[in-house]
């Protein structure tokens, strides 16, 4: 298995909720809007979603409540069977896996985060952080020793022996991490883990979140219906409306190029210089290289509004971190995105 | 339920719910008039006519299941195999019966140590006096054999009940068709007066403590269900996933999270399994269970009232300790210790407890009172007491009380309205029933109440049974009168309210049998007695639902309605009765389900109804006979649960309390 053969590839995927799914979906003509299906008695949860998420990668899934995105990634994880479609992780077709595969699979691939944290009140932190590994029939010394090495990474220490009921919410939802991360997963559900919390813990969490994931270098499907949480957190993010994808793309080229009205409407609101890095405003050098110092592919456009406003040149040279050209920007294009297209 | 009769109410094309009530309460009446001129069979059904129902099942009992299917033999090795081994353990320990594992029995002043290291552990130095201070008096008063006697028994019947309903609810969780399988089944056994319980008991397990403790487990086995259900059902969905990405098996799915994580309905249970066995395994003294109901209807009958006074003081001091004790281990969450306290620390009350009983045990070896309080030594005041309360009903300030209250409520109010009940003819009586039933819940209560009144009328039993719910109706009218305005009292203050509550959960947790005493000591041995013991016992219920009906009446309504100017008065009557009315139903709904209960139990003081009859056939092996009296009070009871239920249910929906 390659570097780039993707860690989750789902193809068509379906997860219809009625009383004979499976047989409504192989008669269904193909097209039917949500709607429809509604009115056939049936909610499409999932609609013919084709996404992959590549190894190390960060998907955001985006959409209001009900739009889906919760259902999708409990197909990812097989909590809930697909309709039709396949899902593959690591090349593994999960719906062809039997109750001990699909066992097998959690207990070493895959750690969740829950919205509600799903702690197990009857348990305390260190007990909760070892349930996976308990679970597994791990060693009660081996166990110990691994979940308070995770729980020193979240930041818990001395709070082993404390029961959920103790901890605050922000608390209670870094135990949700550590038990995630107890088995050492290669991928990373996350169900919109900072929703319950206030903005100010959840602004806390989000950066540490991003330091673990620096730390760690996991796969993530992370689940969120606050916008601004998808740009800040994303590599990629996919919105869905009525159970499908809607688009799914970077962050910089949802704000710059919405591919649907609904997708539009979200990125009205938005500061689109916040989100949109100098990289993706870059284009191929041809011929001439230009003179000067260049800008960082890195930055975003806000970090370069002194610099663009200042600057008399036509054309930005781009940089990436080594200092190498990667392509030149247009000044006019970059203030645009700036401050807005003049009309 | 609550939409099938909406629908129906508004379904039916040409005549109005009310006009269909109005002409089936005519014709009842138009029946009763014409009694005299009425053909006998239209006043009662003619004996021909009634099938010997108690022959079928009496023919059903003896020769299906006993000599052809032989299920005797397997209850029978079952009663006299593992159950007899395992009460036989418990009374050699707290007894001292002549047993395996031949230690026993436990100095008294072992097990009141422990008692109390309980107490403290789940609520502090108050439940330490509650638990140390029950075992304490037991002892002194001299009722330590037969305080255990009684326990040995609950001891054995709590954790089979537990066992058993916990299985079964786990089942009922896990297939729906066993839910639904189960639950009218569960619905019928709660109902059951509690007599029908006892005779198949005997038949198939032997007379004494092992079909005790058979009868006292089948009594508590449906609330353990129903919660066990409940807990596992309200899991949270989050919970229930994480466990499953944690890898767990099904197993450990059950274990490790499913169970812990609905500890609190199954403790909810539990608490209600203990409860209901020790309330039934004081009622076994019917079948000549020894122990502390034995005792206590051995002196009831005797009439010494000192020492029934005094043997339900420790019924009702074992009920509340076991009912508190209970209830805080429901909310009695683990404490962490800090990492690194020694095992000493983490685990004291354990080692309390076992340094209590072991040095309990030693000195009890040395000082004769500690182990055994003889009966020289014991403070029983039961003589003493007897004088003083028969002293005080001999005051004739006292007599002139209760005998004019006795002749009062006999001949003006109680005998008449018996009387009167008899005089109706039984389709008149079957009509008056489905009508009112119609008229509070709708057609489904109707057509049940038709179907369940007419099995009565075919029983054979009909004066019988018309002389029961005559004994629940006056009582719970009367109870009504009590309760009601207690509870408009007490909810007007918030301490009034939690007073009276608690006082109401504290005698909701005593034996029924208990409410006997009062009502003896009082009026002694006559139809009053009867039904003021059931007074006694249904105004717990009405009381407590309308203070909790009152009480929440939700706060912007109650400021409305002042805010609109409205007086107490007008308060009470148009916001805040009508809004608790629901819930007060639901009272009352109660108080009927307990007075059909106690109406039975009462039969020892000697009535004319089917609990007598009932009573009678305990001493021989009338099985048919049994059944068909149990059913009767079964049906009679399901027909006022599921009218007042469903027009709760409809009530509650229409002002969007549900």
């Amino acid at each position: 298995m390659s570097d780039s053969t993707p860690v989750i590839s789902c193809k068509n995927v379906w997860k219809l909720f009625g009383p004979n799914p499976k047989q409504y979906l192989a008669d269904m003509a193909p097209g039917r809007s949500f709607d429809e299906i509604r009115a056939d008695g049936y909610i499409a949860g999932v609609k013919d979603v084709s996404v992959e998420v590549g190894r190390g990668e960060m998907l955001v899934i985006m959409g209001l409540s009900g739009s889906g995105k919760s259902t999708l990634v409990r197909c990812f994880s097989r909590l809930h069977d697909i309709t039709g479609g396949t899902i593959e992780v690591d090349g593994q077709d999960i719906g062809e896996l039997d109750e001990n595969g699909l066992i097998e699979m959690r207990r070493n691939k895959m750690g969740m985060v829950f919205q509600s944290f799903g702690l197990l009140p009857h348990r305390t932190v260190l007990d909760n952080v070892a349930f996976p590994l308990e679970m597994r029939g791990q060693d009660r010394h081996d166990r110990r020793e691994r979940a308070l090495e995770v729980i020193k990474l979240v930041g818990l220490e001395g709070r082993e022996e404390y029961f959920p009921r103790e901890l605050s919410g922000g608390q209670q939802q870094r135990v949700g991490i550590a038990r995630s991360l107890a088995i050492e997963p290669d991928i990373w559900f996350l169900d919109e883990p900072f929703s319950a919390l206030d903005p100010l813990i959840r602004r806390e969490m989000q950066d540490e979140f991003l330091r673990l994931q620096e730390m760690l270098g996991k796969t993530i499907v992370f689940i969120t219906h606050d916008f601004d949480e998808a740009l800040r957190l994303a590599d990629r993010i996919a919105i869905m409306k009525d159970g499908a994808v809607e688009q799914c793309d970077t962050p910089d080229q949802i704000v710059l190029n919405p591919q649907t009205p609904y997708v539009e409407k979200f990125t009205e609101e938005i500061e689109k210089s916040r989100v949109v890095h100098a990289r993706v405003l870059a284009n191929p050098v041809n011929g001439t290289a230009p003179e000067g110092e260049p800008v960082r592919a890195g930055h975003t456009i806000l970090q370069l509004a002194r610099q663009l406003v200042n600057d008399a040149r036509e054309e930005l040279p781009v940089a990436n971190k080594k200092g190498e050209l990667i392509g030149v920007m247009n000044r006019q294009e970059a203030l645009d995105v700036l401050l807005g297209k003049d009309t | 339920m609550a939409d099938i009769a909406t629908k129906i109410d508004t379904d039916t094309p040409g005549l109005p719910p009310m006009r269909i009530v109005q002409l089936m309460v005519g014709l009842a009446l138009v029946l009763t008039l014409a009694r005299p001129v009425l053909p006998d069979f239209l006043v009662r059904l003619p004996e021909s006519w009634i099938p010997p129902l108690a022959d079928w099942l009496d023919y059903f009992f003896n020769v299906i299941v006993i000599e052809t299917l032989r299920i005797n033999e397997l209850t029978r090795w079952f009663a006299e195999g593992p159950l007899d081994f395992m009460l036989g353990f418990t009374a050699n320990l707290l007894e001292g019966k002549h047993r395996w594992p031949f230690v026993g029995p436990l100095p008294w002043s072992c097990v009141a140590a422990v008692a109390a290291v309980i107490g403290y552990y789940l609520g502090g130095w108050r439940f330490a006096l509650l638990g140390g201070g029950t075992f304490v008096w037991t002892a002194m008063v001299g009722q330590w054999k037969i305080a255990m006697q009684t326990l040995s028994v609950l001891a054995v019947a709590a954790p089979l009940a537990f066992f058993i309903g916990l299985l079964m609810g786990i089942a009922a969780w896990k297939w729906n068709w066993f839910d639904r399988a189960v639950k009218p089944f569960l619905a019928i056994l709660q109902t059951i007066p509690f007599f029908t319980y006892l005779l198949p008991a005997v038949i198939f397990f032997k007379v004494g403590p092992t079909a005790g403790a058979i009868a006292t487990t089948i009594y508590a086995i449906p609330p353990m269900v129903l919660m066990t259900a409940l807990g596992l059902k309200k899991v949270s969905p989050e919970i229930v996933e994480a466990g499953k990405m944690s890898g767990s098996t099904r197993w450990q799915m059950l274990t490790k999270v499913y169970i812990p994580s609905a500890r609190t309905e199954i403790l909810v249970g539990v608490n209600q399994v203990i409860m209901l066995c020790l309330a039934m395994v004081v009622l076994t003294a019917f079948i000549g269970m020894p122990g502390l109901g034995g005792k206590l209807l051995a002196m009831m009958n005797s009439f010494k009232l000192g020492r029934s006074f005094e043997i339900g003081v420790t019924i009702v001091l074992v009920a509340v300790m076991l009912d508190r004790f209970s209830k805080a281990w429901v909310v009695k969450l683990p404490e962490h210790h800090e990492r690194g306290t020694s095992w000493f620390v983490r685990h004291k009350y354990l080692v309390a407890a076992v340094v209590g009983f072991v040095a309990f045990l030693l000195i009890a070896q040395f000082v004769e009172i500690l182990d055994k309080v003889g009966r020289r030594q014991s403070l029983s005041m039961g003589k003493e007491m007897d004088a003083l309360i028969k002293g005080f009903l001999a005051i004739d300030a006292v007599q002139a009380i209760t005998g004019w209250m006795r002749y009062f409520l006999n001949v003006w109010v109680l005998i008449p309205f018996r009387n009167a009940l008899l005089y109706i003819p039984t389709p008149a009586f079957i009509l008056l029933v489905v009508s009112f039933a119609y008229w509070l819940g709708g057609k489904r209560p109707a057509i049940f109440a038709a179907t369940f009144f007419t099995i009565v009328a075919f029983s054979g039993w009909w004066d019988r049974s018309v002389i029961t719910l005559y004994s629940v109706i006056s009582a719970v009218i009367l109870s009504m009168f009590i309760g009601i305005p207690l509870g408009i009292f007490a909810s007007r203050s918030e301490k009034w309210s939690t007073r009276i509550l608690l006082l109401c959960d504290t005698a909701q947790t005593f034996p029924s049998f208990i409410y006997l005493l009062p009502a003896i000591m009082l009026f002694g041995v006559s139809d009053v007695t009867v039904v003021l013991s059931i007074v006694i016992f249904t105004t717990v219920p009405l009381t407590r639902y309308t203070i909790e009906g009152l009480r929440n009446v939700p706060g912007e309504m109650t400021e409305a309605a002042d805010m609109s100017g409205a007086t107490k008065r007008q308060k009470l009557l148009s916001v805040q009765l009508p809004l608790a009315l629901p819930t007060m139903a639901v009272g009352f709904n109660q108080a009927i389900m307990f007075a059909f209960f106690m109406v039975i139990i009462a039969a020892f003081i000697g009535t004319q109804d089917l609990g007598q009859e009932l009573q009678r056939t305990l001493a021989g092996t009338d099985l048919g006979k049994n059944f068909v009296l149990g059913m009767n009070v079964a049906l009679m009871a399901l027909t006022f649960d599921l009218t007042i239920m469903n027009w709760a249910q409809k009530r509650k929906k229409a002002l969007g309390l549900s």
